[in-house]
C-alpha cells in the first residue's frame, strides 16, 4: 500500500470546508437474534446458533425479535427521532458468502425512526448539534476467515470459512445528515458523537455497547468542499473504523489525504476506504458502481411494523435522562472543577467514575485512578480502557485500601499492574504479596533508630528545625520497609523522636 | 419498443451471479424482449395516484417474543454443505490473486 | 386394480375408523399403484414407502389399542417436492438441490406427520414451479392420465398426475398464479388456493413469497375439505400466516348449497379466446346452477387486462431474491470451474448449471423488474395494479357471493406444444392469475369434458378473501349437480390407463 500524500492539516482547512456524515451501527443485546430464535451470542463454537432461518435454508421464513422492536423505538426516541408510523422491512439484494440468503433484511424507505438530533460536546467544550436522518433496523451477516496466503487476510488468501453465529443478529444503523462547520474540530466531532451514541444505547440497556467486541462500529463518511462552494464534495466511506481515537485519527487523515488531492487538481473517487490503525492510513477499497445495485423492495415475508401511540410513550417513559442533563448532574454532584470534568468527559470515564464513586470510592479518587494511572497503562499498552481487565469495583477497592492507610499511592500503583495481569481483586493481591504498609510503630521506631545511627548528625538538624535533612533518613527507612510503610507516618516518628 | 440489450442483459446476469455465453444472452435477449414488451403495457393500467400493494392480506405486528429457541447442531448445519473445514462452510476465495 | 384405490379420502377415513380396513393395507394398495403407474405417468420423484408403511403400522397399533386419533389418521398422502422433508430429499425439481435432504420439516408436513397420514413420496412439479407443465422438471415431465401425450398441468403437475391415476387418495399443492387449479382443470380433478396465510408457507421452497399459497388437491371437494382442515390454521412460523382460523371447511362442504346464492360471471374471463368445449360446459354449469336456485350475475373486471402483466413483473422479482440463496455454499450443487476460481465464479457456475432455462429467464426478467431506474415502471406499477385488481374485485363481490370463470382457457395441450413460446404458457394462467394478486381464495374442480377433445375441463369458483368456507359450501353443490346429471363422478369417465406403453 503505497502512503497517499497528504496536505498540513492546519492548511487543509484553510483552503477547505469539511462535511461529515456517520453510519453507526450498534449490535443489540436481546437474547435471540432478530429474525429467529437462535442465542445473540456469536464467541461460541462456529455454527453453532443457528438455524435454518439463519442459515438461510429453502423454505425458512423470518420472524421479527418484538424486543428488537421497542429497543429500536428506544433508541430513536432517546435521538430525538420521530417513530414512523409504519416501517417496513425491505431485501438489500447482493452476492457475499457471509450473507446467507444473498440479500440483507433491512429497511429502506420506511425506516422506523427518523428526523433526530443530538447535542456532542467536543473536548474545546464547543458543543455541536447533529442532525440524525434515520436509524433502521436489520440484521448483521456471518462471520469470514481467511485462510492461506497473507496471515488471514482477504487478499492472498487461498480459501474462506464461514461461521453463521453472528448472521441475524439484531443491528440498528443510525445515520447522520451531513455535518458542517465542524471545520478543524471535525475529527473530535465524529469521535465525540460516536461516544455519545454508545453513553446512550448503554444507557438504554439496549446494547452493551462494547466497541472493542464489535458491538458499536462506525463507518466514517468525509468529503471536502472550496470555502464558499454550495455544491457538496465527492466523498469517501472509510468503513469499520472501531475505536473512539481511530475514528479521529481516520477522519484527521482522510481531510489531509483529499485536500492534497483536491489541491492539486485531482478528483476524489467515491469508494469505501478500509483504516489502518498500525499505519495510522486508509486505504482505497471498492469504488462506488453499477455493481452497488441493490434492488431494494419490500419484504414480502414480513408485515409492517406499526407502533401504537401507547406503546411510543409507554417506551418515551422509561428513557434515561439525557447524556447533557446527566453531566450536568454528574459534575454537581462530585464537584469537580469544569476543567476536571472536561477531562473526565473527554476520555470516555463518566461510566467508570460514576460505578465507581457508587461502589464506594470518593469522587476524586475515583477520577485520579481513572484518568490517572489507568490512562496511562491503556495508552503504554496502546489500548481502549475499556479492554482492559479493571472493573470498577476494583478501582473502589483500591481506592479504599489507599484511603484507610493500608497501602500507600506507590503500592496502590503496583496492585493495579497485577490487577491488569490478572492478578485477582486489589485486597486479595496485598493479602498475597503481602504489601500492606507497615503500620506497628515500634517496627518503624527501631528503623529509625537504625538510620539514626547511621547518619548521627541528622538529629542534631531536626532539632534546629532543618528538615531537609530529615529525606535522607526517611528514604532509608522506607528503603528498610521495602517500601510499605506510609512515609508521612515515618515523618512524624522522626519529629517526635527528635524532640525526645 | 424494449430498452433490452444484450450488455444490459450481460449486467443482469452478473447481477443474478448467472454465468452466460454469448450464445445464452442472445437467446435471452431475444426473450426477453418479447416478455418485456409484453408486461410494459402495465404503465397504461395505473394513471393517477394508486397506492402500491406489497401484501395482498394487510395485517401489521406480527412479532416473536425474545425466547431462545432450539438450534440446529453443528453438524446439521453442515450437512448439506458441498465443503466444510473447522465447523464452518468452506468456500472458494474471495478475491482473485493478484 | 385394488378397489381401494378408487374410494375418496372421505370413505378411506370412514373405512380407516371403522376398522374396516387398516392403514398398512390402503397405504400398501396405493404403493402397489405407484409401482405399477408411476414409471409410466411419473408423478413422484421420490416414494417413501418404507416411511409410509411404518406410519401406516403404527397407526394400526394405536387405533387397536383404542387410542383415539386424528380425523384423518392412517390416510396416505403424496407431498409437493417443494416442501422440505426431513426423510426424502427435497429438489423442487431442480438440479441444484439433487440429493438434498432438509434439517427440517415444513409446517404443513409436520401437521401430516402429526395426524399420522403416511406421506407416500414426492411428487414432480416444474422447477421452483415456475411453470404449467411440468416440462421445466429437471428429471422430466409428470403425464397426464387421461392421454399422456399430454401435460398434466404445472406447476403441480405430479399432484394431479397422482391423484387422478389413482396413486394417492390426496395431495398437497402450492399455488403461486395456478398452479395447483391448472393442473386440477387438465386432470378433471380438484384443487384449492385458499386465502393467503390460510395455511402456513414455512418450509415451502418460495417462488413468490406474496404470491405463494400451499393448498389440497384431490377427486372430490369434500376430500379437498378435509385436507384444508388438517394444513390450515395459524403458524408463528409464518408471518404473513392469518391469526384466526378460518372454520371448518368439512362442514361447508357437506351444507353443499347454491340455492340463494349470487354466482357473478366475470366479464372479461369468457368468451374470446376460450376453447369452444370449455366454454360449451361452462355456460352448461351456468344453467345448472341457476336452476337449483342461484342468481347469475355478470361482473366486470377491467383491470384483469393487467394481471398477468403484473403477475410476471412481480413473480420474478420476488423469485430472483428467493433464489438467490442458491449459491453452492450452505447446501444444493457446487460447480467449481478449472484454475483457482473464485467464490463468485463459483456462484455463478453453479447457478448457470444448476438452474433450467425458465428458471434463468425468470431471474433476469425479475433482476431487470428491481433494478435501479426500472423499478418504478415496472415492479412499482405491478404493485399497484395488484391494488386495482383488489378494488374491481371488491365492487364484484358487492354484486356476487362467489365469481366464477373457466379455470382455463383450454384442455390440456401436448407436450412441446407451448415450451419455445414463454407468452403462450403464461396466457394459461389468465383466469388464476388474479386470485393470486389479490390474496383470495379460489378452487378449481372438474366441469366435464370439451367435445372437441374428450379431455377434461375445469371451472373455477372465487370468493373474497377468508371466506374459503363459501367455495367449499357452493363447490361441493356443483360437484353434486354435476354427478346428478352424468349419473357418475368426473374420474369415472377417465380411460383405463395403459401402462408400460
Amino acid at each position: 500500500m503505497a502512503k497517499a500524500e497528504l496536505m498540513n492539516y492546519e492548511k487543509a482547512l484553510e483552503q477547505f470546508e469539511v462535511v461529515i456524515g456517520l453510519e453507526v451501527h450498534v449490535e443489540l443485546n436481546t437474547n435471540t437474534k432478530m429474525f429467529c430464535g437462535c442465542r445473540n451470542d456469536f464467541g461460541d463454537e462456529p455454527n453453532t446458533n443457528v438455524c435454518p432461518i439463519c442459515i438461510g435454508l429453502p423454505g425458512s421464513l423470518p420472524a421479527v425479535n418484538k424486543r428488537a422492536v421497542e429497543s429500536s423505538i428506544a433508541i430513536g426516541l432517546a435521538l430525538g427521532c420521530s417513530i414512523a408510523p409504519t416501517g417496513r422491512f425491505a431485501r438489500k439484494n447482493y452476492f457475499y458468502p457471509d450473507l446467507a440468503k444473498n440479500f440483507q433484511t433491512s429497511q429502506y424507505d420506511e425506516p422506523i425512526a427518523f428526523e433526530g438530533s443530538l447535542d456532542v460536546e467536543v473536548p474545546s467544550g464547543k458543543v455541536f448539534t447533529v442532525g440524525i436522518e434515520r436509524a433502521h433496523m436489520e440484521e448483521d451477516a456471518g462471520k469470514l476467515t481467511h485462510i492461506g496466503g497473507n496471515t488471514g487476510r482477504i487478499h492472498g488468501a487461498e480459501y474462506s470459512l464461514v461461521d453463521y453465529n453472528r448472521a441475524g443478529v439484531p443491528l440498528v444503523e443510525i445515520v447522520t445528515k451531513p455535518v458542517l462547520g465542524a471545520g478543524a474540530e471535525a475529527p473530535e466531532l465524529a469521535a465525540a458523537y460516536v461516544r455519545s451514541i454508545r453513553e446512550i444505547v448503554k444507557a438504554l440497556g439496549v446494547s452493551d455497547a462494547r466497541m472493542e467486541r464489535g458491538n458499536v462500529r462506525c463507518d466514517a463518511n468525509v468529503s471536502l468542499r472550496p470555502h464558499g462552494q454550495e455544491k457538496l464534495g465527492t466523498r469517501t466511506e472509510t468503513k469499520n473504523v472501531n475505536s473512539l481515537r481511530s475514528i479521529e485519527r481516520a477522519v484527521r487523515y482522510e481531510i489531509q489525504r483529499q485536500a492534497h488531492i483536491l489541491a492539486n487538481g485531482g478528483t476524489i473517487t467515491q469508494e469505501t476506504r478500509h483504516w489502518h490503525e498500525d499505519k495510522g492510513a486508509t486505504s482505497a477499497g471498492r469504488p462506488k458502481s453499477d455493481a452497488d445495485d441493490y434492488r431494494y423492495f419490500p419484504e414480502p415475508d414480513l408485515v409492517p411494523v406499526q407502533p401504537s401511540h401507547e406503546l411510543i410513550e409507554s417506551i418515551r417513559a422509561t428513557l434515561p435522562e439525557n447524556p447533557a442533563d446527566r453531566r450536568k448532574r454528574l459534575q454537581a454532584e462530585w464537584a469537580f472543577a469544569d476543567l476536571e470534568f472536561r477531562d473526565v468527559v473527554n476520555a470516555g470515564l463518566l461510566d467508570q467514575i460514576e460505578e465507581t464513586v457508587a461502589a464506594g470510592a470518593k469522587p476524586q479518587a475515583a477520577r485520579k485512578w481513572w484518568t490517572g494511572e489507568i490512562a496511562r497503562l491503556a495508552n503504554t499498552e496502546d489500548k481502549e480502557i475499556e479492554a482492559l481487565s479493571v472493573s470498577a469495583a476494583d478501582v473502589a477497592e483500591l481506592a479504599q485500601l489507599v484511603e484507610s492507610g493500608k497501602i500507600n499511592d506507590r503500592i496502590g500503583r503496583e496492585v493495579l499492574a497485577a490487577v491488569l495481569a490478572g492478578e485477582g481483586t486489589p485486597s486479595a493481591i496485598v493479602a498475597a504479596k503481602g504489601l500492606e504498609v507497615v503500620s506497628d510503630d515500634g517496627a518503624l521506631l527501631a528503623a529509625i533508630d537504625e538510620a539514626l545511627a547511621a547518619q548521627p548528625d541528622v538529629i542534631e538538624a531536626i532539632r534546629e528545625g532543618r528538615m531537609q535533612a530529615a529525606g535522607a533518613v526517611i528514604g532509608a527507612v522506607m528503603k528498610a520497609m521495602k517500601g510499605q510503610a506510609d512515609a508521612a507516618r515515618v515523618r512524624e516518628l522522626l519529629v517526635q523522636r527528635a524532640s525526645e | 419498443m424494449s430498452e433490452l440489450t444484450p450488455d444490459l442483459v450481460r449486467h443482469l446476469a452478473s447481477l443474478a451471479r448467472i454465468q452466460v455465453t454469448d450464445a445464452e444472452v442472445d437467446r435471452l435477449t431475444e426473450q426477453l424482449a418479447v416478455i418485456v414488451d409484453a408486461v410494459a403495457t402495465i404503465n397504461k393500467a395505473v394513471e393517477g395516484d394508486v397506492p402500491a400493494t406489497s401484501h395482498p392480506i394487510p395485517m401489521a405486528n406480527v412479532f416473536r417474543e425474545d425466547v431462545v429457541e432450539p438450534s440446529l447442531t453443528q453438524t446439521e448445519a453442515l450437512s448439506g454443505a458441498a465443503d466444510s473445514d473447522q465447523g464452518r462452510f468452506r468456500v472458494a476465495a474471495i478475491l482473485d490473486e493478484e | 386394480m385394488n378397489e381401494l384405490i378408487r374410494k375418496s379420502a372421505a370413505e378411506l377415513v370412514e373405512l380407516l375408523g371403522s376398522k374396516q380396513v387398516s392403514s398398512v393395507e390402503v397405504t400398501k394398495a396405493h404403493l402397489d399403484r405407484i409401482t405399477e403407474v408411476n414409471p409410466t405417468i411419473h408423478s413422484y420423484l421420490h416414494v417413501t414407502d418404507e416411511a409410509a408403511l411404518s406410519v401406516a403400522a403404527d397407526i394400526d397399533r394405536r387405533r387397536a389399542a383404542g387410542e383415539s386419533l386424528s380425523p384423518l389418521a392412517g390416510l396416505p398422502i403424496a407431498v409437493k417436492d417443494n416442501l422440505t422433508t426431513t426423510d426424502a430429499p427435497t429438489t423442487a425439481g431442480s438440479k441444484i438441490l439433487e440429493g438434498w435432504v432438509p434439517q427440517y420439516d415444513a409446517t404443513v408436513v409436520r401437521r401430516l406427520r402429526e395426524q399420522g397420514m403416511p406421506i407416500l413420496g414426492k411428487t414432480n412439479l416444474d422447477e421452483f414451479a415456475m411453470g404449467s407443465s411440468t416440462e421445466f422438471s429437471a428429471y422430466g415431465p409428470s403425464k397426464n392420465p387421461w392421454d399422456i401425450e399430454r401435460i398434466p398441468g404445472g406447476s403441480g403437475g405430479g399432484s394431479s398426475s397422482a391423484v387422478a391415476a389413482f396413486t394417492a387418495p390426496l395431495a398437497i399443492g402450492s399455488d403461486t398464479g395456478g398452479s395447483i387449479r391448472f393442473p386440477a382443470a387438465v386432470t378433471g380433478t380438484v384443487g384449492h388456493k385458499p386465502t393467503y396465510g390460510a395455511v402456513s408457507r414455512y418450509g415451502l421452497i418460495a417462488l413468490a413469497s406474496s404470491l405463494d399459497q400451499i393448498g389440497p388437491v384431490s377427486r372430490s371437494v369434500l376430500d379437498a375439505a378435509l385436507l384444508q382442515d388438517v394444513i390450515a390454521g395459524h403458524d408463528p412460523h409464518d408471518s404473513t400466516s392469518l391469526p384466526e382460523s378460518l372454520g371448518s371447511m368439512a362442514d361447508a362442504a357437506r351444507r353443499a348449497s347454491v340455492a340463494g346464492k349470487r354466482i357473478g360471471v366475470i366479464k372479461q374471463l369468457t368468451g374470446a379466446g376460450f376453447q369452444p368445449g370449455v366454454q360449451a360446459r361452462f355456460d352448461e354449469s351456468l344453467a345448472l346452477l341457476a336452476k337449483a336456485g342461484a342468481e347469475i350475475v355478470e361482473v366486470d373486471c377491467p383491470s384483469f387486462e393487467y394481471a398477468i402483466a403484473a403477475y410476471y413483473l412481480i413473480l420474478p422479482a420476488e423469485a430472483s431474491s428467493n433464489l438467490a440463496k442458491f449459491d453452492s455454499v450452505r447446501f444444493g450443487l457446487r460447480i467449481t470451474p478449472e484454475g483457482n476460481p473464485t467464490i463468485e465464479r463459483v456462484m455463478a457456475a453453479t447457478r448457470e448449471a444448476g438452474f433450467g432455462p425458465e428458471v434463468k429467464r425468470r431471474i433476469i426478467l425479475g433482476t431487470y423488474a428491481l433494478s435501479s431506474g426500472y423499478y418504478d415502471a415496472y415492479y412499482g406499477s405491478a404493485q399497484k395494479v395488484r391494488t386495482l385488481i383488489q378494488r374491481d374485485l371488491a365492487a364484484a363481490f358487492e354484486k356476487a357471493d362467489v365469481l366464477v370463470s373457466p379455470t382455463a382457457p383450454t384442455t390440456a395441450f401436448k407436450f412441446g406444444e407451448k415450451l419455445e413460446d414463454p407468452l403462450a404458457m403464461y396466457l394459461n394462467d389468465i383466469a388464476t392469475i388474479p386470485a393470486n394478486l389479490a390474496g383470495i381464495p379460489g378452487m378449481a374442480i372438474p366441469n366435464g369434458l370439451a367435445d372437441e377433445d374428450g379431455l377434461p375441463s375445469g371451472i373455477q369458483l372465487l370468493a373474497p378473501a377468508r371466506e374459503d368456507a363459501r367455495l367449499y359450501e357452493v363447490a361441493a353443490a356443483l360437484e353434486a349437480l354435476h354427478e346428478g346429471v352424468w349419473g357418475k363422478r368426473m374420474m369415472d369417465f377417465a380411460p383405463e390407463l395403459k401402462v408400460g406403453a
